[in-house]
């Protein structure tokens, strides 16, 4: 009778051995292709955040492993912490690097923002985003040099006030057909240079005592 | 089995996406241009072969009453087997298409084949019908994807050297030297227009090749 049920494809037990024995089958399909595949990917994905790093550090500015010094910095500015990577030549520091989210006009936008230890953005570049492409995609690179507006500005040589686009009074030039956009990226390279401002105090008071 | 015929069903008559009208989730989100598009297709290519190919193989065993867990199982399986395989060897085409790649599995047209086709059919014919319909939505959906880049950025095939390795750089063109902007069309609602001239422009053809044979038919019975 029992073998009967196993060999009977109608038989609720040759279904449920089909049924689990495909499930099992494809369990250790799946292990298989993740022990392949695991490491490489890893490996990938360090490789895709060195190469965003790169764009705004220049490789000749440190030679330690900026990836391995990520920490996350609690601040007042944004309403998330901020994680933070500290780039060092021969010891010293020479830039920081944070990556931050800001809202974007099609959805959140995701920027890496390097700035010189005493506050000056040395780059910054949008990593993702989902703008309207055509209008918007112009926070691009590979689009437009407008991202490059940034380089130099800090704290120091532009006002509070003066951190908006041309629209809202302030410095930064708007592209046609897109305010939002480029006012979520002037709002999310400054409060980047806040948070930096903060930390290096954070940074000193440390050291101090 | 009529090989050509399956290969006219699945290129024309009876395509994925013109004919069955199934995939179009996939078709009409990637489609912002023409090397997106040969991307996506050639991966729900290889999907489709390699469940078409596993289904048909195992037919013998899977009881008609489970088929539907069973076949389910198998094709999400072989989508997560791709997934990591492209995100691991073919890194660059994983970041154009990464989101995509995993959504294959809700890809109907590849149910669709193993359940009305591979679950009855021999492991060849299975083989040459997941070609036939692969090569099938490949094209329309570079069709598309050419038809939406040149519209609305001027280009062709751009980043195609990405995708198919710098050998394949001479196919990026710049079809206008400024482009048109229309930007509608690499929009989403432009995804909706392109396949629906598609298929109008699929439908009249299939009339005027249909209406010649009427009348030679009405001529013999006169």
């Amino acid at each position: 009778m029992t073998s009967l049920a196993i060999t009977d494809r109608n038989h609720p037990v040759y279904q449920a051995v089909l049924l689990g024995g495909a499930c099992a089958l494809v369990s250790l399909a799946l292990i298989g292709g993740y022990l392949m595949t695991h490491e490489r990917i890893a490996e990938q994905d360090i490789q895709d955040q060195l190469n965003t790093l790169n764009q705004v550090l220049p490789a000749s500015a440190y030679d330690n492993n900026p990836l391995g010094t990520v920490s996350a910095f609690d601040h007042a500015v944004l309403n998330q912490p901020i994680e933070l990577m500290t780039a060092s030549l021969n010891g010293e520091l020479t830039a920081t690097a944070m990556q931050l989210t800001v809202a974007g006009w099609g959805g959140p936008l995701d920027m890496v923002v390097a700035t010189t230890p005493d506050g000056e953005v040395m780059g910054v570049r949008v990593v993702r985003h989902k703008e309207t492409p055509g209008l918007a995609d112009k926070i691009e690179i590979a689009k437009s040099d407008w991202i490059t507006t940034f380089d130099g500005r800090s704290l120091r040589n532009t006002k509070a006030s003066e951190w908006a686009v041309q629209k809202d009074g302030g410095v930064f030039d708007q592209f046609t057909g897109a305010t939002i956009t480029p006012r979520a990226v002037v709002r999310g390279v400054h409060s980047a240079l806040q948070v930096q401002q903060q930390w290096q105090q954070h940074q000193t008071e440390d050291s101090e005592p | 089995m009529n090989y050509s015929q399956l290969f006219k069903d699945g290129l024309w008559d009876n395509n994925v996406a013109m004919g069955q009208m199934l995939a179009l989730c996939p078709l009409l989100a990637v489609t912002t241009s023409a090397t997106n598009g040969l991307g996506m297709g050639l991966a729900s290519m290889a999907v489709l072969l390699l469940t078409n190919t596993l289904i048909s193989s195992v037919r013998g065993i899977i009881s008609p009453q489970v088929r539907i867990p069973v076949l389910i199982v198998l094709i999400a399986t072989a989508v997560t087997l791709t997934d990591m395989a492209i995100n691991a060897w073919m890194h660059d085409l994983y970041k154009v298409l990464g989101l995509f790649i995993a959504l294959i599995v809700t890809n109907c047209a590849i149910f669709g084949r193993a359940e009305s086709f591979a679950s009855k059919q021999k492991v060849i014919p299975a083989m040459a019908d997941a070609m036939a319909m692969g090569l099938g939505f490949t094209w329309v959906l570079v069709a598309i994807g050419a038809m939406r880049e040149v519209l609305g950025s001027g280009t062709l095939f751009a980043n195609a050297s990405l995708l198919l390795g710098p050998h394949f750089a001479w196919l990026e063109t710049q079809i206008f030297a400024t482009s048109p902007d229309i930007l509608i069309a690499v929009l989403p609602p432009g995804a909706f227009m392109a396949l629906g001239f598609l298929i109008v422009i699929k439908r009249i053809i299939d009339s005027r090749v249909r209406r010649p044979a009427d009348s030679a038919l009405v001529q013999l019975q006169s």
